[in-house]
């Protein structure tokens, strides 16, 4: 029993830091510029593509896949804010909500065209692509690995935004833009800047999920977003330290609901989300209203 | 003249608010721009901050033609700005809001945030905490602190004394006095007319939009006409 109820701990740990990696790009996007980004999901697509060619064509070495391919699409995403997102700052979310859509749709068909429409298998990992035994049943290796990834992200952002000066600025022109472009600060740039890295977070979420999830399918990013959503909104909206609160719920709910109530897995997923609005609307660390 | 509007027009949407306006400041001169609520102060001095960019007109400042510069450009070149409002960056603290400042523009002048503690003792006091758990008054000083960090040459002040109980409003004026001793110039959008007189040199009366008046301080003080006209509530 207890050999069981550790291991699906540990597997709910490992699905809830997968989680938080793509959250935490989404919120930081959301609490900075004040943008849903619907394409976050299409950039974790993207990061899982580029990683695997990248890694493909230099001697199936998934590091070098994992390091370079995200920076592919950095390009792509300073590319969508440069020129596009950053025209519709100032209109209401519905118009940034339809823009960022239209490059889910861009982005999947594209990656249709690239590379296929069909799953392109997906490589292990040198080092971690065993698996160790805890309490005398075999764990894989490279879902401790994440297990360890997901916290030093948090620590690493943590870290960024509240002890450098790169961070406290961007502290500053989230929480009013107006007066910190009144002090010196050039805002635009700031804000391409953190989408470009926010948009690092998804591919990097993205890369990591190449030995993970087996396949890699173009709308792949689809099912991820959207339980990254359910994260961020329960953790409120622009709060990191809720999205990694919200993400390690989710991932522990959804491993319990594999293993005890198989049917009901993504039920139990939205049946928190609900009662978490119901009891707490701004979420677990989000403002009153934005 | 160190800055001046040449028949600046400025528009909120379809609204035109600031019509022709034409004001110079000088040198070490600390300048009021005079009148009641709504006329269009707040919209002067975003309009020279650059957050309210003008349709038409001119703004020199140090002799260069501004008005199209963004407000990051401007608070390079030396200007600085403290809002009605005040804008303390409510996530950050005291301190990191000043030392903000003084990192995002690098001039060399005589404040830094020693010289500021000593102007406003209650900003050392509270230099750990949240803009957020700060008070109204405090929150002021930090704002007006924070402008002066940049060592900009001309700070636009928004409603400085407003919301100030009266004893505040004296060692604000003292304060004023010290910061244009060290050679800053100042525009000041006020209403409390007997603050101005105290720290001005000069007055702009401004009426829905266009001045209408300009003179001494002293001289608007005394002219029981204009201040009847145009600023009695
Ligand atoms: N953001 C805005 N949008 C539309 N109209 C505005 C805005 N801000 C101010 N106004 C209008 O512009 C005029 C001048 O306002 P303002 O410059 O704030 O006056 P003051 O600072 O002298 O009280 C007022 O009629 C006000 O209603
Ligand atoms: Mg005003």
């Amino acid at each position: 029993m207890l050999q069981s109820i550790v291991h699906v701990c540990l597997a709910g740990l490992s699905q809830g830091m997968f989680i938080w990696l793509v959250a935490s790009g989404l919120t930081l996007i959301f609490g900075v510029l004040g943008v849903l980004n619907f394409a976050h999901g299409a950039f974790y697509m993207l990061g899982a593509y580029f990683c695997y060619t990248v890694l493909a064509s230099l001697g199936d070495n998934f590091w070098l896949g994992l390091i370079f391919g995200p920076l592919f699409v950095c390009a792509v995403g300073y590319f969508v804010e440069r020129y596009f997102l950053r025209y519709v700052y100032h209109l209401d979310l519905p118009y940034q909500l339809l823009l960022t859509f239209a490059f889910v749709l861009i982005f999947d068909d594209l990656v249709k065209i690239v590379w296929g429409a069909g799953s392109i298998g997906s490589p292990t990992v040198p080092g971690l692509g065993g698996s160790v035994s805890i309490l005398g049943r075999m764990f894989p290796t490279y879902s401790l690995f994440i297990i360890a990834v997901g916290p030093l992200v948090a620590l690493g952002l943590w870290a960024a935004l509240e002890r450098t000066w790169a961070g406290r600025v961007i502290r500053a022109a989230s929480s009013d833009r107006e007066m910190a472009a009144a002090l010196g600060a050039k805002v635009p740039l700031i804000f391409t800047g953190v989408f470009v890295f926010g948009t690092w977070l998804g591919a990097l979420g993205g890369g990591l999920a190449v030995p993970y999830v087996g396949l890699l399918t173009p709308g792949m990013g689809e099912a991820v977003i959207i339980e990254a959503f359910v994260v961020a909104v329960i953790g409120g909206l622009g709060s990191l330290k809720g999205a990694f609160l919200g993400a390690l719920i989710i991932g522990l709910l959804s491993s319990f609901g594999t293993r005890f109530l198989p049917t009901f897995d993504m039920f139990l997923t939205f049946i928190l989300m609900a009662l978490v609005l119901l009891w707490r609307p701004q979420g677990f660390f989000g403002e009153a209203s934005r | 003249m160190i800055l001046s509007l040449v028949e600046v027009n400025t528009y909120y949407g379809t609204s035109h608010v600031l019509q022709d306006v034409s004001l110079g400041v000088a040198q070490g001169d600390v300048v009021a721009l005079l009148g009641r609520n709504g006329v269009g102060k707040t919209t002067t001095l975003r309009t020279i901050m650059g957050l309210t960019p003008p349709a038409t007109g001119g703004i020199l400042f140090n002799g260069r033609e501004v008005r199209a510069e963004p407000p990051w450009n401007k608070a390079k070149m030396g200007l600085a700005y403290m809002p009605d409002d005040l804008r303390i960056f409510s996530d950050l603290t005291c301190e990191e809001n000043l030392d903000i400042a003084a990192y995002l523009v690098k001039r060399k002048g005589y404040w830094d945030k020693k010289k500021v503690m000593d102007l406003f003792p209650v900003l050392a006091e509270r230099r750990g905490q949240k803009g957020l758990n700060m008070s109204g008054g405090e929150k002021k000083m930090l704002s007006l602190a924070r402008a002066l960090m940049s060592n900009p040459s001309v700070v636009l002040l928004d409603e400085a004394s407003e919301g100030l109980a009266p004893m505040i409003v004296r060692s604000l004026a003292e304060a004023i006095g010290t910061i244009r001793s060290h050679g800053m110039t100042i525009l000041l959008a006020d209403q409390n007319l007997k603050f101005c007189r105290r720290v001005c040199d000069r007055g702009y009366i401004i009426e829905k939009g266009q001045i209408v008046h300009e003179g001494g301080m002293e001289e608007i003080w005394q002219d029981q006409e204009v201040v009847n006209k145009y600023l009695a509530l």
